[in-house]
């Protein structure tokens, strides 16, 4: 290969870069290790991280996933392709996304589906981005403190540097859903978009209805933020209040995505057909061949950042395409009535728990307003040494709100889905009153997970 | 065939759902749904053939070679998949405690102190979920740094017309303008154009090297020289970090910021489109505003820092701590890889590209830019042999198609005609380049002897050319039943 090229060696195909450029030592990179021996390497990590009886939602959630997803999904075909830019050799992974954006749409009761973003967070910032740019006039969104706060942060990051304020509407201290008398005093004012959760982060429904009338008849785009999962259950997006929600985001994760530390995930946003002009991300057309035959491309590119440069709806290109290949075979495994049923098991598990933990004294729910399945409980105690006691057990007992919501005093968010059995709950219980009783005493302190 | 048409009413694949349903609700009837939601009612058969059936209508690394240029299509090692996947690391709730995860949060610290070892940063930020993401984080550091100042006036962004789409986009979405720089006829940033735009409105220079035109940008120092002068920073688009991996760190570039690829040089699969990962990595003086978190280690106890820890930080791009699985990938594959290995990557991914343009080259394509190596990845321009046959680059892309390889990148960089961008990888053998340069051979006659053959290709692929008009002027994006 050196004789055809007409050098004597590798060394020589790096000449054009400058000498004092070359040579840096890779101090910090350990010698190669074989396969068997980083095998070895990660078993052991991963023994050590163990397995935990999980308690905790907060915007990631533990479902099971069927067998056939993630085989399918990780064949090399689709594992190892590039983004589909050349339609004729990637038909597969165009005709999957066109289904996918078909499930989204149907799902959320809008008319189209982009083909994922990163995660429902940033997702819900491109929404805000969007929505900025249909509304053409108004910089100013408003965002309940209802909404992940997390979410929250990602979204100021994203749109701060553009001269976007978000505007926090605060939550009801009785129901915990947004407050609409608060809201009435934003009326009048400028708002290109009030983002709707549902359920919201402390998984409490909120009114979807009349938040959305309220974001139309005050020149606002309606954007709301979804659980996949309850939407086979609660009304889509598309369908509320009088015209619809317009845009519609959130975290495709709960449909075949594992936990995974948090990632990877994907995000999906749908919109009125409006606005996809708008839209940010790729998309997929049907379309038919040089023969008629049908067949799927990327369309509407000149929206995007390799077309339109510095004018592109928003700088994505890489997005989260094997975690939507999950999503669309574990939508079509699980069906209608199979979504239907592992909704209802997660909203009937979560009563189940909040009755059970409420029946130990001085637990109480913080909120009064339905939830779909998660749950604030306020603990007679801090939180931060139960939650220790707990992981004594082995146990993941749910999220501490102190940080992001002192004003809830020890509260603590609980979820339990479909994963766990009435034994898990009694279980959970059990462990809580047990060190609610003896609170007097130090709490446990052996993290010992499961194994 | 979709999967809805392939629906029949009542057909489940019933041992996915939950069997035993609780019947407690508390849903108020006004915010139920009252019509299902239009998904697929197939068995779990029908879910596996009618997906399995799908995936063989693509072109990939583990089919097919894919000399995509810029985007480093390699081969992706299974032992990164498999370690990925242990159910301890898929089982863990991010917001699970520090403390129950040491085993994994052990890998991205390790991940983090090796890319700070081959880039040179200070410090390296795993929180970006792709290589646009790694831009905006990095260009919104930058904006911070010139803000912390109270140097408000660098208003602009200059990046070479060579750039990816992705950096001025990125640039826009930090609230900046964008000027771009024109290149010179070897493919080098005109330094005269850039003296010229240099200012106290700038606020840096996103530069991608080897340029995305296939060629080490010679006069770095020089350009980090005039940037810095400026009072501007320098950002370094890690696309092409492939090609000097091992061999030259950004940092002795005089790059101030950088993001990587993981999903690029650091071989995590591609996926149809994603997931990828874009790191950042800083100078010392930037490292207060890296995004959260970061996995702080001592002692070999590892923590995630938060806002508490780096109030300066831009913030967060998700909800979590990245791409994780990604992540640990990227860290089974730098452990396999080792030092030595590193250096491969760059000298293999080098020889192959110089020995796949020069049999090109001698097979009659014209090389855009014939007096300069290449780095991991070449230009072929094609103007001439559209003057003469009226076969274009795409043409070409398409019949490759049609001979059993990937199309290269064609169209871009923009500012190159008739252009195709060829990237073969350090993972692809001497006999994958040579079948290749056969089969470009062939396209070359058949362009002159027979153009209609190559301009109506391909003929071999699950379906034809497709009407890319059609599918924006009749917008069909979503399945409705007839």
């Amino acid at each position: 290969m050196l004789a055809a090229i007409g050098v004597d060696s590798i060394e020589a195909l790096f000449d054009e870069i400058p000498r004092e450029l070359r040579g840096g030592t890779l101090a910090g990179v350990p010698a190669a290790l074989s396969e068997m021996e980083i095998a070895r390497l990660m078993h052991g990590r991963a023994e050590r991280d163990g397995h935990w009886l999980n308690f905790i939602g907060a915007g990631a959630y533990e479902h099971h996933i069927p067998a056939a997803v993630w085989q399918i999904a990780t064949r090399g075909e689709f594992y190892s392709a590039y983004t589909p830019y050349q339609a004729e050799a990637s038909q597969g992974t165009l005709q999957l996304l066109y289904e996918y954006q078909t499930m989204i749409a149907s799902l959320t009761g809008l008319e189209v589906s982009n083909a994922s973003l990163y995660d429902g967070a940033s997702a819900l910032a491109e929404a805000v981005l969007m929505a900025v740019r249909c509304h053409k006039s108004a910089r100013r969104v408003l965002v309940p403190a209802s909404v992940h706060p997390v979410w929250r942060r990602v979204v100021r990051t994203l749109v701060r540097n553009q001269g976007i304020e978000v505007v926090e509407v605060p939550y009801n201290a009785a129901s915990g859903h947004t407050d609409l008398d608060a809201l009435a005093r934003y009326a009048g004012r400028d708002h290109a978009a009030l983002v709707i959760p549902q359920p919201n982060f402390f998984g409490v429904l909120e009114p979807v209805d009349e938040l959305t009338d309220w974001a139309h008849a005050a020149g606002a785009l309606a954007i709301a933020a979804v659980n996949p999962i309850a939407l086979a259950l609660l009304r889509p997006p598309g369908e509320w209040g009088g015209g619809g929600a317009d845009i519609a985001v959130g975290d495709g994760q709960p449909l075949g995505v594992p936990l995974a530390s948090g990632g990877p995930y994907c995000g999906f946003m749908a919109c009125r057909r409006d606005w996809v002009r708008q839209m940010p991300g790729r998309i997929v057309g049907a379309t038919v061949d040089a023969e008629g035959r049908p067949g799927y491309t990327l369309t509407l590119q000149a929206r995007e950042q390799h077309i339109r440069r510095a004018k592109a709806t928003s700088n994505i290109c890489t997005n989260q395409g094997l975690m939507v290949a999950a999503v669309t075979i574990h939508l079509a495994l699980l069906g209608p009535e199979g979504l239907a049923r592992v909704a209802r098991a997660c909203h009937a598990n979560t009563l189940k728990l909040v009755s059970a933990l409420t029946a130990i004294g001085g637990v109480t729910r913080a909120f009064g307003g339905a939830l779909f399945h998660e749950a604030v409980l306020r603990l007679p105690v801090p939180v931060a040494p139960v939650l220790r006691a707990l992981e004594g057990q082995g146990l993941l007992g749910g999220l501490d709100l102190r940080q992001d919501f002192p004003e809830l005093g020890h509260a603590l968010l609980v979820c339990a889905t479909e994963t766990k059995t009435d034994a898990d709950l009694a279980g959970y219980a059990g462990h809580l009153a047990r060190i609610l009783g003896k609170r007097s005493r130090p709490a446990a302190s052996a993290h010992r997970p499961r194994t | 065939m979709l999967i809805f048409e392939l629906s029949r009413p009542g057909r489940r694949s019933a041992a996915q759902a939950p069997l035993q349903v609780g019947v407690a609700s508390e849903l108020p009837d006004r915010q139920l749904r009252r019509k299902s939601p239009r998904l697929p009612e197939v068995s779990e058969l029908d879910v596996v053939r009618h997906y399995t059936r799908l995936s063989q209508r693509n072109y990939s690394i583990d089919t097919h070679f894919y000399p995509l240029g810029s985007c480093t299509m390699k081969y992706n090692p299974r032992a990164c998949n498999a370690a990925a996947l242990l159910p301890q690391f898929t089982g863990r709730h991010p917001a699970a405690p520090d403390d129950t995860g040491q085993g994994f949060l052990a890998c991205l610290f390790e991940l983090q102190e090796m890319l700070k070892s081959v880039t040179g940063m200070a410090q390296v930020s795993l929180a970006p979920m792709a290589g646009a993401q790694g831009e905006f984080a990095g260009v919104a550091m930058i904006r911070a740094y010139h803000d912390s100042r109270g140097d408000t006036q660098r208003r602009e962004i200059l990046v070479p017309d060579a750039a990816h789409g992705t950096n001025p986009a990125s640039a826009v979405m930090c609230g900046y303008l964008v000027r771009e720089i024109a290149t010179d006829a070897d493919g080098n940033v005109e330094l005269a154009a850039l003296k010229a735009a240099v200012g106290p409105r700038t606020a840096g220079l996103m530069l991608t090297n080897p340029s995305t035109l296939g060629v080490f940008e010679t006069s770095i120092l020089e350009i980090g020289r005039i940037v810095h002068e400026a009072g501007g920073l320098l950002y370094y688009d890690g696309a092409n970090l492939n090609a000097i991996l091992g061999m030259v760190k950004p940092d002795d570039m005089g790059f101030d910021v950088i993001h990587i690829n993981l999903h690029k040089t650091f071989s995590t699969p591609h996926g149809g489109g994603g997931p990828g990962a874009g790191p950042v990595g800083v100078n010392a003086t930037l490292a207060p505003f890296l995004p959260l978190p970061l996995v702080a280690g001592s002692d070999g106890e590892y923590r995630l820092l938060a806002e508490a820890d780096r109030p300066l930080s831009i913030g967060r791009l998700g909800a979590h701590l990245g791409n994780a699985g990604v992540l640990l990938r990227a860290f089974v594959y730098m452990r396999m890889l080792g030092a030595e290995g590193m250096r491969r990557v760059a000298e293999f991914s080098t020889l192959n590209a110089n020995y796949l343009m020069e049999e090109l080259r001698r097979a009659g394509f014209e090389v855009a830019f014939p007096r300069r190596r290449a780095s991991h990845e070449f230009i072929l321009t094609l103007w001439h042999l559209k003057d003469e046959t009226g076969v274009t680059a795409m043409d070409v892309a398409k019949r490759l198609l049609d001979k059993g390889f990937h199309a290269p990148t064609a169209y871009f960089p923009l500012l190159v005609p008739e252009c195709l961008l060829i990237e073969p990888t350090e993972t692809e053998s001497k006999q994958t380049l040579d079948d290749f340069v056969t089969a470009m051979k062939e396209i070359l006659r058949e362009a002159r002897e027979n153009p209609t053959l190559v301009k109506s290709a391909p003929h071999a692929t699950p379906v034809r050319r497709l009407d890319e008009v059609k599918a924006a002027r009749e917008l069909n994006l979503a399945w409705k039943p007839r």
